[in-house]
């Protein structure tokens, strides 16, 4: 297909050109999702539970490292009296992650204790409805106190061009892409290999045999909940930098999509998470292309026409009643 | 005469698990034929696919001449075949009474708008269910808790229920999957006579499932022996309680 | 028959005789709650068809709505088209007009959001629960995509000057008569097949239940009603854009349900009622208290609080009847 479009006319190049541009584009949009959507399908696996709130924990991931970035004196904003265009040192970028992730870790945490594991024995649409309650709680607190309009994020890196042969992206791009690898890599060797990680396989297979295993159940759960909030965390982090702005509404259309790669992925699987986000962000620019209206259609298409040909999803298990 | 109910060859495979293997059948309008086997045996899985809710790998199954194999569960019972579930599937917020009146549902020739038109048809289609929801009830002993939301039954009552709903369906063929199951023994005493009541005075064909030897040896004229999903033995109650391999079925099976 | 004429006649006077009152003696922002009140009650009980009866969970509701309002006020509203080629404004006049053409637009409104229910209804049927959900979500957000599309109807801008047609009259008009639908619904042999599905969708399809042509009847049914809703709200707010249909909306709906008891027609009037007043009360809180935004965020503890003390909603399944209140009100007979 990229041969033909590179052979057809003159202006063609430019197009096959512009389309393994966006296949770039996608794949850094992509990787954003695939480091959200894990948070949902780790809960949805484990509790299954949709965990609406999960979107607002990445849009606190962002706010979560503006902060401590205001507070240490590096802003974008020149109205702020405290603005100062200074570069930002590396180790104070690492402090701004880190920090980010210990609180969503503990949000996230704090989520599942007291909203979520009170409801653990009511029925799904109790914990469903209480996990949008959670969301909008978070979102209109976030109005409330960071203000509804977008604000600038310190330039923690200074964006640049780079030049891959074919395709040419920003650094920050190319940083969202390696970090996602790299820690998404990390989080399927903690699940298969290390303890804690078979606690977590153990939850989502059977939670009840589980404890009688001497699984310590509300423990792994509180550990999905803060693994899944540490990797929003990141993925805020790295898009706040990318953007560079950030506004409490951002976590409502990302969170969602989010989850739609999940879903797509297969959920509950972690290299499905990988694959779903991944599939939606290179799909979503390609559209991009043609019609940016459209391409927000993108993920709800795609997420009817793979739930209609396989509704467990690309790398899901099916399962069949017993009667 | 032909057979009510005939299967040949009827197998089902779950990945490399044969749960049925073969079977067949041949059951009489009128009968009262019991498949007993050990657990496991691929009882409760010769039901699922009768009653179209497994398809089965390989094999015919033909009822009053139709074939129904790969047809849908509502299509089976709408031809005649009627089940009860081994784990009682009631719909527990409904009444009893129309726990029963949904099994007459299917025979219900009015649509949406006679309903919410409110025209005589609906009714009288009200009426035809309520009145052979009762009956049922009636027959089954339940009449006295008619509105009682189905999830405060007793475990006995909610095996009876599902056996009246079942029959609210107009069946020819009746599949009861272990009614006796948790009965103590008076129950059972009862449920062995309705079972027979169903048969003689609803002349509705029985094909039972049971573990209690006494109630199956004690009213089915012909019983099939399953195990690992193989037809062992066939015949009289008298011919299979003195047929060794049944007893090593159930003596050395587990 | 007679009963049903009876009932939409005692309707028609009392919705009459309703807006009659309001208009005399009620201040115009009650008014307004009201009406917003009969909206949601539209949306909550025809919801609860699909998501209470049939357990059919969607949360679609707000683009059957959105289909429900742009039909509708695609046949009562002044378009204004620019033409891109000649650049110039083309001015398309209403193809119904007045009061009794609100009714046809209405309707054919709420016939196009049952296509959609059919449309929707078919293809999902092989999901379940949170599938579903999400599925019913993708096309809510794609419908809304498509307005955002469509520059007939002002794209995202959204389209303004709807005539205020949707007076207090019509909208207790439209409720009375979904509700007293519903309810026969509910009384019938196709209410008791809907739950039977719920209870358990297996033993229905046993009992010769056609469980595949129920659902989508109950997709046609609630978006129907849907697009009433729609159309009415359109035509309250005179001023509709896609944003206003986004899935928050159909979030909003569930929550009504959920409120009052999924499965419960009176749960879901009253939810319907409690969370059409709760913001607009919670409205004067926020000016009296200058905490702009404190009433979504007060908004939402409540539900989170409402689910972990009482998960089932205020009435669970059971209906609101004089024996329940009695028996809820301090004091009453146990
Ligand atoms: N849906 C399914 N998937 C996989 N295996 C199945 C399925 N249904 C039944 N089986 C297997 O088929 C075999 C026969 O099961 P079945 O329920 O028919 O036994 P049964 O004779 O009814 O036993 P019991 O007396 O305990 O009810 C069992 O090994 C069971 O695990
Ligand atoms: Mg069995």
């Amino acid at each position: 297909m990229l041969e033909l479009l590179a052979t057809a006319e003159p202006g063609g190049t430019s197009l096959a050109q512009a389309l393994l541009q966006q296949v770039a584009n996608g794949i850094a949009k992509g990787s954003v999702y695939a480091l959200i959507a894990v948070g949902y399908t780790m809960v949805y696996g484990v509790l299954q539970l949709i965990n609406f709130a999960h979107g607002e924990v990445y849009m606190l991931g962002a706010y979560f490292s503006y902060y401590p970035a205001k507070w240490m004196g590096y802003t974008t904003d020149p109205e702020d009296p405290t603005f100062v265009p200074a570069k930002v040192p590396l180790y104070v970028v690492g402090f701004l992650f880190v920090c980010s992730m210990a609180c969503c870790a503990f949000l996230g945490m704090l989520i599942e204790r007291f909203a979520y594991r009170p409801l653990r024995n009511s029925s799904r649409l109790a914990a469903l409805i209480t996990a949008i309650g959670v969301s909008l709680l978070l979102q209109n607190g976030g109005i409330m106190l960071f203000k509804a309009d977008p604000r600038g994020f310190p330039t923690l890196i200074e964006q640049s061009s780079v030049d891959l042969g074919l395709v040419a992206l920003t650094n920050t791009k190319i940083i969202i892409v390696v970090v996602a690898a790299v820690m998404m890599t990390g989080l399927h060797l903690f699940v298969q290999k290390t303890r804690p990680g078979a606690a977590m396989r153990a939850c989502s297979f059977d939670m009840r045999t589980a404890r009688l295993m001497g699984v310590n159940v509300d423990g792994t759960i509180g550990l999905t909940f803060a693994i899944g909030s540490i990797m929003a965390a990141v993925a805020g982090v790295l898009v706040a930098m990318d953007q560079p702005t950030i506004d409490p509404l951002m976590g409502l259309m990302a969170g969602l999509k989010a989850f739609v790669a999940a879903v797509l992925g297969g959920i509950g699987s972690i290299p499905g998470a990988a694959l779903g986000g991944l599939l939606l962000g290179v799909t979503e620019s390609v559209v991009g292309t043609f019609s940016t209206t459209y391409a927000e259609a993108v993920a709800f298409v795609l997420l009817i026409l793979v739930l209609l040909v396989k509704p467990s999803g690309l790398l899901g298990k099916s399962g069949r009643e017993k009667v | 005469m032909t057979a009510l109910l005939q299967t040949s060859g009827l197998t089902i495979q779950f990945g490399g698990l044969t749960a049925v293997d073969a079977f067949d059948c041949a059951i009489q309008p009128g009968d009262l034929y019991g498949i007993i086997g050990p657990n496991g045996a691929g009882k409760t899985t010769v039901f699922n696919m009768l009653t179209g809710v497994y398809l089965p790998t390989s094999g015919i199954a033909s009822f009053g001449g139709t074939r129904i194999n790969g047809r849908s569960p509502a299509q089976v019972s709408a031809l005649g075949i009627s089940r009860t579930f081994q784990n009682i599937r009631l719909f527990d917020e409904l009444s009893v009474l129309e726990n029963a009146m949904t099994g007459a549902h299917q025979h219900a020739k009015i649509n949406l708008f006679d309903s919410l038109l409110r025209t005589p048809r609906h009714y009288r289609e009200e009426k035809r269910q309520r009145d052979r929801a009762y009956e049922l009830l009636q027959f089954m002993g339940l009449e006295e808790r008619a509105g009682l939301p189905a999830r405060q039954l007793p475990y006995g009552h909610r095996r009876k229920l599902e056996i009246a709903r079942a029959l609210a369906t107009e069946p020819r063929l009746i599949c009861l999957d272990e009614p006796a199951a948790g009965m103590n023994t008076g129950e059972k005493a009862e449920l062995s006579a309705l079972i027979r009541r169903i048969r003689d005075e609803l002349k509705v064909t029985v094909l039972l499932i049971e573990h209690d030897m006494k109630l199956v040896m004690g009213i089915c004229e012909k019983i099939q022996v399953l195990d690992y999903g193989k037809t062992i033995a066939l015949g009289t109650p008298k011919e299979i309680q003195n047929n060794p391999k049944v007893v090593e079925a159930y003596l050395g099976g587990d | 028959m007679h009963r049903t004429l009876l009932l939409l006649v005692v309707g028609v006077s009392l919705a009459f005789g309703v807006d009659w009152f309001l208009g005399e003696f009620i201040e115009e922002y009650v008014v307004r709650i009201i009406n917003l009140c009969g909206i949601a009650i539209i949306l909550a009980v025809s919801l609860n068809v699909i998501n209470g009866l049939c357990g059919q969970f969607s949360l679609g509701h707000a683009g059957f709505m959105a289909i429900g309002a742009y039909v509708s006020a695609y046949f009562t509203t002044t378009l204004r088209v620019l033409n891109t080629e000649t650049g110039e404004t083309v001015v398309r006049a209403p193809l119904f007009d007045g009061a009794w053409g609100f009714v046809p637009a209405l309707l054919i409104g709420g016939m196009a959001a049952a296509a959609a229910g059919l449309v929707v209804g078919v293809p999902t049927l092989r999901l379940k629960g949170d599938y579903l959900a999400i599925a019913t979500l993708g096309f809510g957000e794609i419908v809304i995509i498509m307005l955002t599309n469509f520059e007939s109807v002002g794209a995202a801008r959204g389209l303004p000057g709807l005539p205020n047609y949707a007076s207090s009259f019509w909208i207790l008009t439209f409720a009375w008569i979904c509700v007293v639908s519903s309810v026969f619904l509910q009384r019938s042999t196709f209410g008791r097949a809907l739950v039977a599905i719920r209870e358990n969708e297996l033993a229905a399809e046993v009992m010769g239940i056609r469980v595949a042509r129920l659902k989508v009847m109950a997709f046609i049914y609630g978006a129907f009603f849907a697009g009433l809703a729609g159309g009415l709200l359109g035509h309250l707010l005179r001023t509709i854009s896609p944003s206003t249909f986004g899935f928050m909306k159909s979030i909003e709906v569930v929550v009504m349900l959920v409120l009052g008891g999924l499965g419960s027609l009176t749960g879901a009037i009253v939810g319907a009622i409690v969370l059409t007043v709760l913001p607009e009360a919670l409205r004067d809180v926020e000016q009296q208290a200058k905490l702009p935004g404190i009433r979504m965020v007060v908004y939402a503890l409540v539900l989170i609080l409402l689910m972990i003390f009482r998960p089932q909603g205020i009435f669970g399944q059971r209906e609101l009847s004089l024996k329940l209140l009695r028996r809820l009100l301090p004091g009453g007979r146990k």
